[in-house]
């Protein structure tokens, strides 16, 4: 497939388009949705029999049904857009950081220690500090080292991260045995009687401090990829390095600045998922939210006020898949299964928003 | 774009405020009848969990309960999330909420203290006795019998291995697949291991832990490391069905936990033990139901009915092992048999006399309570949850 002109000419061919109207990329986004949610039905009708509208109207329940589910919404949707800003400079400088899981783990653990350790010697707001800090460091450190070693060595950066990822689990691990010695791996909530350490509740809202802090995250990521020197280096070099090198950018410099950033701000998820959610820690801290977060960044196109819709979009599925599960007692693979169609269709779409197929001779611009 | 962010803002608004115009509909469906939540740490792919969720829908049944009266939760974390999982369950008018996994616990707590109006009862937790709320409680049952009847089973098979020549006397060596090296799993591998020495006095048994509750490929690997290192029998605690798919595989007999595996082992399986959970819902929800109190810790025997063996596979059990079972669980519910008597095993060569156990969650793991009384180890007696944490007697050692 070609757009080479031949005798004979195929049936149809792929060009790239350029010049898509926003609008027009909405249109096959909504008719992408739409295709998904016809085909998601019939995988319902099929396999359980049940209404889809039903089983739909179940879905926005979970995550719209009463004031709580929408906190937990917007709060499972706050930490996932966080994890989502860390990789995306990084991202946009073209430096798979896939270890965003670890260092997300690692700045969890270094909260959770300080918890552990200073139980309630300290006041609580000094004892946040002092978690705030050394989980960004230590966020930084896990995102820093595959970074040095890319900049100097040119090391491979998505197996470096990859795997540091495990070393991030096998340390909390390691800690969760030495902090419960009695073998059951649970650390339970930490400080649960004094609170210290916990993130207080703001405007009676358990989570609010969480949403607050991404919220002013992502203005502060906008202004600094779109409107900062800092900014435009991590776009040029993610274009071409040999470019940036030849306008005089410092490549190695931009690349370990760059998961300097990436690292801390994992880390900072870390400080939330623990100080201001979860108040413990384990193995499962970040939930795959590492990963997730690649497909969040990438569907937004690297923007983070889009980012906020398909953060909230990914939640939203997960949240309904949990409602589906329970209101008509399917097991949950039933509603991975729909996450996973609608999911499929819209990164499909892109695609065609990408893409134009040329059909051969008369008809053109099918989509 | 702009003009679409306000679009979608509008959107989510009114999705949000037609979902709280439903609320009050939802309110009212309470005041039909008693309402009950279960928070599971899996779904129905976890024998452990599925044990849990099958008891729940057969006390269901006998209690007449409608689907939209029980709700079960699945795939909920140890963590923030349970406690959301049990405040919905609440939201949606549960008046008894169910968890099932040791890690929900402080969760657990934190809703109890939150919704006083509203009953908790999480299994295999420690602390109900050390919080004091009257709305928290914990359960277990006495799963060490299970165990030790299993292990008869285990006995009866490795004599009729030794019988036949397939292995000599002192080759008869048990593979156990644990979980954790925690006390309820140390009490269940020592428990069975009782059991099947008291059928077959050869018998030793080797133990390997996976450090994951449930992990397929971890329990497969472990239980072909064990059957590599000579072991002739497996048994496991641990929640998929690794060990006994792995020991289909190589042919090895196999005693598992929580759910009969004979489907999965057809050549292989021997018998499981389990917890039959539906005697302590029905004695929870019921209690809700004629406001009357849920014991603080509970823990159902097998003479309850809440300790059970499931089918005996007879194409792959020793002959006589039934009338062998029947005979040595009658001696066990009478209490003319126990499990932990310290004449049937030593530590470190010698009689234990004396053993100081955590029994008392405090969080600090120091162990303070006297629990050999009476010539055993009472397991079970002073707290639900197993405190036999003793690593290991004589007959067992670390692969």
């Amino acid at each position: 497939m070609t757009n080479e002109k031949h005798v004979k000419e195929p049936l149809f061919h792929i060009t790239r388009r350029t010049d898509i109207k926003p609008l027009a990329a909405w249109g096959i986004r909504l008719i992408a949705v739409v295709a998904a949610l016809i085909v998601s039905a019939l995988v319902i009708v099929t396999i359980t029999n049940y209404n889809p509208i039903e089983v739909y109207a179940k879905m926005i329940e979970g995550s719209f049904g009463s004031e709580r589910k929408f906190f937990i919404l917007l709060q499972n949707t706050a930490m996932l857009l966080c994890v989502s800003l860390a990789v995306t400079p990084a991202f946009k400088m073209k430096f798979w950081n896939l270890g965003a899981e670890g260092q997300v783990l690692v700045g969890g653990l270094a909260s959770a220690a300080c918890m552990f350790y200073a139980k309630d010697s300290l006041p609580s707001w000094l004892l946040i500090i002092i978690m705030l800090v050394t989980s960004i460091l230590s966020g930084i450190i896990w995102g820093v080292l595959p970074a040095v070693f890319k900049a100097i060595w040119r090391t491979n950066e998505s197996l470096f991260t990859l795997m540091m990822n495990y070393v991030a689990m096998q340390l909390v691990s390691f800690f969760i045995m030495v902090w419960v010695p009695n073998g059951s791996s649970v650390m339970g909530v930490l400080n649960q009687k004094s609170e210290s350490g916990w993130l207080p509740v703001v405007f009676g809202q358990k989570y609010g401090l969480n949403i607050i802090i991404v919220a002013l995250l992502t203005v502060v990521m906008f202004i600094y990829l779109h409107f900062s020197k800092q900014g435009y280096e991590i776009s040029v070099v993610g274009e071409s390095e040999n470019t940036a090198r030849y306008v005089g950018i410092n490549v190695k410099k931009v690349i370990i600045r760059t998961m300097v950033i990436s690292g801390a701000i994992c880390g900072l998820a870390g400080f939330l998922l623990v100080s201001g959610t979860n108040h413990t820690i384990s193995k499962e801290l970040a939930g795959g939210m590492g990963f997730t977060a690649i497909m969040v960044s990438w569907l937004a196109k690297f923007e983070p006020v889009m980012m906020i819709f398909t953060s909230m979009f990914i939640v939203f599925l997960q949240k309904g898949a949990g409602e589906i599960a329970t209101a008509f007692r399917l097991n949950e693979s039933v509603s991975d299964i729909l996450t996973g169609i609608i999911i499929f269709f819209i990164i499909g779409s892109e695609f065609f928003i990408n893409y134009k197929i040329n059909m051969r001779s008369k008809s053109k611009g099918a989509e | 774009m702009k003009k679409l962010f306000a679009l979608l803002l509008a959107v989510v608004m009114l999705m949000g405020l037609a979902a709280c115009g439903s609320k009050n509909t939802e309110e009212k469906k309470t005041e039909e009848g008693i309402k009950v939540g279960l928070i599971c740490l899996h779904d129905e792919n976890s024998t452990y969990d599925n044990n849990f969720i099958q008891a729940l829908k057969e006390v269901q049944e006998e209690l007449g309960l409608k689907d939209d009266q029980v709700l079960i939760k699945t795939n909920v974390d140890e963590s923030d999330a349970c406690y959301n999982a049990a405040a919905e369950l609440v939201d949606a008018g549960c008046d008894i909420i169910f968890a099932d996994s040791f890690g929900h616990e402080s969760f657990m707590i934190q809703a109890a203290k939150e919704f006083p109006e509203v009953q908790f009862c999480h299994a295999t937790g420690t602390k109900s006795q050390t919080e004091g709320l009257d709305n928290f409680h914990n359960a277990f049952a006495a799963i060490y019998q299970g165990r030790y009847l299993a292990g008869v089973a285990a006995g009866m098979k490795l004599n009729e291995m030794i019988e036949k020549g397939t292995i000599t006397a002192d080759k008869a060596v048990i593979g156990y697949v644990g979980a954790f090296d925690y006390a309820e799993v140390v009490s269940g591998m020592t428990s069975f291991f009782l059991g099947a020495r008291s059928i077959c006095p050869t018998a030793t048994m080797k133990v390997t832990y996976t450090n994951s509750w449930f992990d397929i490929a971890k329990e497969k690997e472990s239980a072909l490391n064990l059957i590599n290192s000579g072991c002739v029998l497996i048994s496991q605690h641990a929640d998929s069905e690794g060990a006994p798919k792995a020991c289909e595989e190589k042919g090895v007999p196999n005693v598992a936990y929580n759910i009969s595996t004979i489907s999965m082992g057809p050549n292989t399986a021997l018998i499981s033990s389990k917890i039959d959970w539906s005697v302590y819902f029905k004695l929870a929800i019921e209690a809700v139901m004629n406001g009357k109190e849920i014991p603080t810790d509970y823990c159902g025997t097998m003479a309850e009915g809440a300790v059970k063996l499931t089918e005996l596979n007879e194409k792959a059990a020793a002959a006589g092992t039934q009338e062998k079972l029947d005979e040595v669980q009658a001696k066990l519910e009478s209490g003319e048999l126990k499990v932990f008597d310290t004449k049937t095993f030593t530590v470190g060569g010698k009689e234990l006399t004396t053993y100081t156990a955590d029994v008392v969650d405090e969080g600090d793991f120091v162990p303070e309570t006297e629990a050999i009384e009476n010539g055993e180890f009472a397991e079970s007696v002073k707290r639900s949850a197993p405190y036999f944490d003793i690593k290991y007697i004589d007959g067992i050692s670390a692969l």
